[in-house]
């Protein structure tokens, strides 16, 4: 499965991502520059963490009207599947890629933590090796991460099944306590309509490694290989 | 055109820019002329403490800096060492304190983004930062605000740019209230054959400006670090740098970029005092000369003068020595990601710097001069009064009633308390090397592609230097190596951060000059290099000196990264010993402080060769998979160590101990003193763990067994600490977060 890896002015979770899919996963991987169009060679792209164009602006604003992003629809229709995660989530919102948008942390800090997630939807190429209800630790590290939609948006996206992730605690309890941010019904993770584009704010490729503390980041990597079936595309489920 | 008028330079400017009587008639005669105006600045701001170290230079000598690792000792951007499979490690450790009381969030900031340079300069890519900062009672809301402002200021910037931040301490005492301390150690990774320096090497290579955009800020920043403070101090606000960490991303990637080019000949970081510090010391470096245009400087500002030019503190700016005909490569790198690189000049032969502005010579001095700021040997004492506070006994104080009750509240005072308040709000993971987050007595970060890993942490206790500054500056040296022996690794070699009043206080000075003797005598005898640092003087307001606190920085090497070791227990029925002499004190204590609020009283005996040893058999016994945890004795004393183990890690872990009996108990649960580790060690391995001891000829004995629901102390066959779990957590967790919350 060949990985696209994409590189804004001020993105650093680029290197980890790469570090991730070839030494962990061992799959081909390169780097995008964000001005780059052609992602004929590609199967995923991934949009990391970081503060693209230093988010002076809003978080994401500028690298979501980037050449790269604006490619991502045609890659998108031709069968690739896009994960944004952090800055990438914030991009993929302001973007237009995914409903909703991720706001000043409720804390008014940044948070840089362990978190558990709750999975609620497995029926996606980033979720198929999971179980409905099953709960994965993985960090956060961010300052605008507060998820919020219009109330009408939620209730499509529910009924559509788009979230994918909820912050809960260990147990897999969705509190307020086991919210770092202060999202809309502790909402981390969704997906667009067609399950092709997930965005998280958790960090999966700082828990693909035991000595980094965990694992469980390494289960999307696992679902979206176990997502290509032979002919090149992609099963949704 | 002619620039805006100049001030005619006299004595009174001179004095007004920093420089004293004698200073400025060397000028005159190291010139054999009046100095212009741009000239002068240059002078005021070279020969400042902060850059020319003129009143520290005498005793920094008596540092050893060699080593056979040693890739590059003092007088660079960064110290580098070597670590096998072909890297170096580049670090540093610098204050910001000056800026920082000024104006918090953005004198944390440029302390942070000016480290990073450094690292970066060197050819490395930063992997870790470690904030070492002491403030005032944080129950006052004025230092909450300022503690809040370092701590998001450090977050913002380290976050943005992407570099780690793993460790470092915070500490509290009221002589910091008016000068507090803000200290950042950086830490980078490079091939060891490919260091850069900040060399003007090669008549006829052009010199480039690359980076941000020059700017009216900081101008006189070093000089302002070379004074004391007074109620005014704000109004000092506008010689603050402002910071931008996405450029300074973009100038790391393009630097990177530009040298593994080979494009890139010598390098520096415009730091304290900008362009005139750039221009004259890369060229003095190599015994060259340099010449540039300063119009061509890009400016943000309309109408600067080359006074202002030349001494800015702009931020995110660096000087490069590029390879001539290699220029187009350079501005291509630089241009893609988006950076000002114009050439601005060219190194020369013969030791001149000449300066011009539109074409007219602004400046034209040895370079010699520059680098020939005078060294002062200035006289020095013991304070009168300190043989009466040293000679102050603790035990005259009544003994704690309830222990159980006292180690809470130490437990709770912000300077042992969890920092979890700042660290959660600094990116701890990013470049996803971090194998040990902070929160241990070291950091350790996995080098990729090898089986090694590097330890760092850093460590000062101000009351102890105070009470005793040769022993308890080479206690914050032994300190600081025994956290990174505690994960397991060798330490390798030292930076250091020297944090006084005014040296032109022979007790001030006195207070040096005996630190570092405690350095170098610490230093030689763990074979620790102390391969660079930084020096700040004249932490003062209104005359109040703060303790004097000298900043150790120790980066140790594991060779196995697997075979780490970390602080907390990890699970029940392990054994629990104390490695180490059983000698400890109450004399500037953190139990004396919190309790009685006194600083007074003499400091533990400290032994060398001990401590060398107690530190290696630590690691030996981590590294044969001995000891589940190890845990530095330190503030607070074993029954804080004890606590600590308990409940810092993912889950609480009970202990039962029992403590030599003889003493007073307070002295034995909370005295403080040197070369000592708590350890426990699977019941399994108890053999073993014996018969190393023995072959390592250390004291140390058996103290209990981990396991229960809470902290039981024993003295003999009493229980005279028995607290649950819970209410040692909670102590530890809300101690210092209650202020900020």
């Amino acid at each position: 499965m060949r990985f696209g890896v994409v590189v804004f002015p001020g993105t650093w979770s680029d290197c980890d991502f790469h570090y991730v899919v070839s030494e962990v996963i061992r799959q081909p991987v390169k780097y995008v520059w964000h001005r780059e169009r052609n992602l004929d060679d590609l199967d995923c792209v991934i949009l990391p963490g970081g503060f693209s164009y230093g988010d002076y602006l809003r978080a994401g604003a500028v690298a979501g009207r980037s050449p790269v992003v604006e490619a991502l629809p045609e890659f998108l229709a031709r069968g690739g599947l896009v994960l944004g995660s952090c800055n990438g989530f914030q991009i993929l919102c302001e973007a237009g890629l995914l409903p909703g948008v991720l706001m000043r942390n409720e804390c008014l800090q940044y948070r840089c933590q362990s978190t558990h997630l709750i999975v609620d939807n497995v029926d996606t190429p980033f979720t198929r090796a999971l179980r409905p209800g099953q709960v994965l630790q993985m960090p956060i590290s961010h300052g605008e991460g507060k998820y919020h939609v219009d109330a009408e948006t939620l209730r499509t996206m529910r009924q559509r099944n788009q979230i994918v992730f909820r912050y809960a605690t260990a147990e897999g309890q969705v509190t307020k306590a086991a919210n770092p941010n202060g999202s809309l019904d502790n909402i981390a993770g969704i997906v667009n309509e067609e399950g092709t584009v997930l965005g998280l704010m958790p960090h999966p490729e700082r828990a693909a490694e035991s000595a980094m503390g965990g694992t469980d980041g390494l289960l999307l990597f696992h679902s979206l290989l176990g997502s290509l079936v032979e002919d090149g595309t992609f099963s949704k489920r | 055109m002619t620039h805006a008028v100049e001030p005619k330079v006299t004595l009174d400017l001179a004095r007004g820019l920093g420089l004293t009587a004698d200073e400025y008639d060397r000028i005159i005669a190291r010139l054999g002329r009046e100095p212009s105006y741009t000239e002068l600045g240059l002078f005021s701001a070279l020969w400042s403490e902060h850059c020319a170290y003129k009143h520290s230079k005498v005793f920094l000598r008596k540092l050893p800096q060699a080593g056979r690792r040693v890739l590059q000792g003092p007088g660079e951007n960064a110290g580098a060492l070597d670590i096998g499979d072909g890297w170096a490690v580049v670090f540093k450790i610098e204050s910001h304190n000056h800026p920082s009381f000024i104006e918090p969030f953005q004198g944390a900031a440029t302390g942070v983004g000016g480290i990073l340079r450094d690292i970066f300069t060197m050819g490395a890519r930063p992997i870790a930062l470690l904030d070492s900062l002491r403030f005032g009672d944080p129950a006052d809301p004025r230092m909450r605000r300022l503690i809040d402002g370092v701590v998001s200021g450090i977050s913002w910037y380290g976050n943005c740019f992407g570099c780690p931040t793993v460790g470092g301490e915070i500490a509290f005492a009221p002589e910091y209230a008016g000068n507090p301390l803000v200290n950042v150690m950086c830490v980078g990774l490079v091939r060891a054959d490919r260091i850069f320096r900040a060399r003007a090497e090669g008549v006829g290579n052009p010199v480039f400006y690359v980076g941000n955009k020059t700017g009216r800020d900081g101008i006189h920043g070093a000089t302002m670090a070379s004074a004391t403070f007074d109620e005014h101090a704000e109004e000092r606000r506008p010689t603050v740098q402002v910071g931008d960490p996405f450029t300074e991303k973009l100038l790391l990637e393009a630097c990177l970029e530009a040298m593994a080019a080979g494009v890139v000949v010598g390098i520096q970081d415009m730091g304290a005092a900008g362009l005139a510090c750039c221009t004259s010391e890369m060229p003095a470096r190599s015994g060259t000369g340099m010449a540039v245009e300063l119009s061509q400087v890009p400016q943000r500002e309309a109408g600067m003068t080359p006074y202002e030019l030349l001494l800015s503190e702009s931020q995110e700016r660096m000087l490069i020595v590029a390879a001539r005909g290699r220029e187009a490569e350079l501005q291509r790198i630089f241009a893609k990601w988006e950076l000002d690189a114009v050439g601005i000049g060219e190194v020369i032969k013969g030791g001149e710097l000449v300066v011009r502005h539109r074409g007219e010579e602004v400046a034209h001095v040895p370079i010699e001069a520059l680098a020939e700021a005078p060294v002062y040997e200035k006289p020095f004492a013991a304070p009168a009064w300190l043989s009466e506070r040293q000679s102050f006994d603790p035990l005259s104080l009544p003994e704690a009633a309830d222990h159980g009750e006292a180690l809470e509240q130490l437990l709770a005072s912000p300077t042992i308390a969890s920092k979890q308040w700042a660290f959660r709000q600094y990116d701890q993971q990013v470049g996803i090397n971090t194998l040990v987050l902070p929160g241990s007595d070291a950091a350790v970060l996995r080098v990729k592609g090898t089986r090694r890993a590097i330890a760092v942490s850093t460590d000062g206790n101000g009351r102890h230097v105070f009470l005793d500054p040769r022993r308890g500056a080479a206690m914050a040296v032994c300190e600081a190596a025994r956290n990174v022996s505690c994960a397991g690794a060798q330490p390798l070699g030292v930076t250091d951060c020297m944090n006084f009043g005014s040296p032109e206080r022979p007790d001030i000075l006195w207070q040096f000059a005996e630190a570092i003797e405690g350095i170098a005598a610490a230093c030689r005898a763990l074979e620790l290099p102390v391969v660079g640092g930084n020096v700040s003087l004249y932490n003062e307001t209104s005359g109040a000196a703060i303790l004097p606190t000298p900043i150790i920085g120790v980066v140790g090497l594991l060779d196995d990264a697997g075979l780490l070791a970390t602080q907390w227990f990890k699970g029940a029925d392990e054994r629990v010993a104390l490695l180490g002499p059983e000698a400890v004190s109450l004399g500037g204590s953190e139990y004396l402080w919190t309790r009685h609020a006194r600083l007074a009283g003499a400091l533990a005996p400290l032994d060398l060769e001990t401590e060398r040893r107690v530190q290696a058999a630590v690691r030996a016994a981590i590294g044969a998979g001995l000891v589940t945890a190890a845990h530095d004795c330190a503030e607070g004393g074993l029954a804080v160590a004890l606590a600590e183990a308990c409940v810092t890690g993912h889950e609480p872990v009970g202990c039962e101990v029992t403590v030599p009996e003889g003493a007073r108990r307070d002295l034995t649960l909370f005295g403080e003193g040197p070369s000592r580790v708590v350890v426990s060690v699977a019941g399994s391995r108890q053999r073993e763990f014996e018969a190393l001891m023995a072959e390592s000829a250390i004291p140390w004995r058996w103290l209990g067994v981990t396991g229960g629901t809470g902290l039981r102390l024993r003295v003999g066959s009493a229980t005279i600490v028995d607290l649950g779990l819970d209410r040692v957590e909670h102590a530890w967790r809300n101690g210092f977060e209650r202020h900020m919350a």
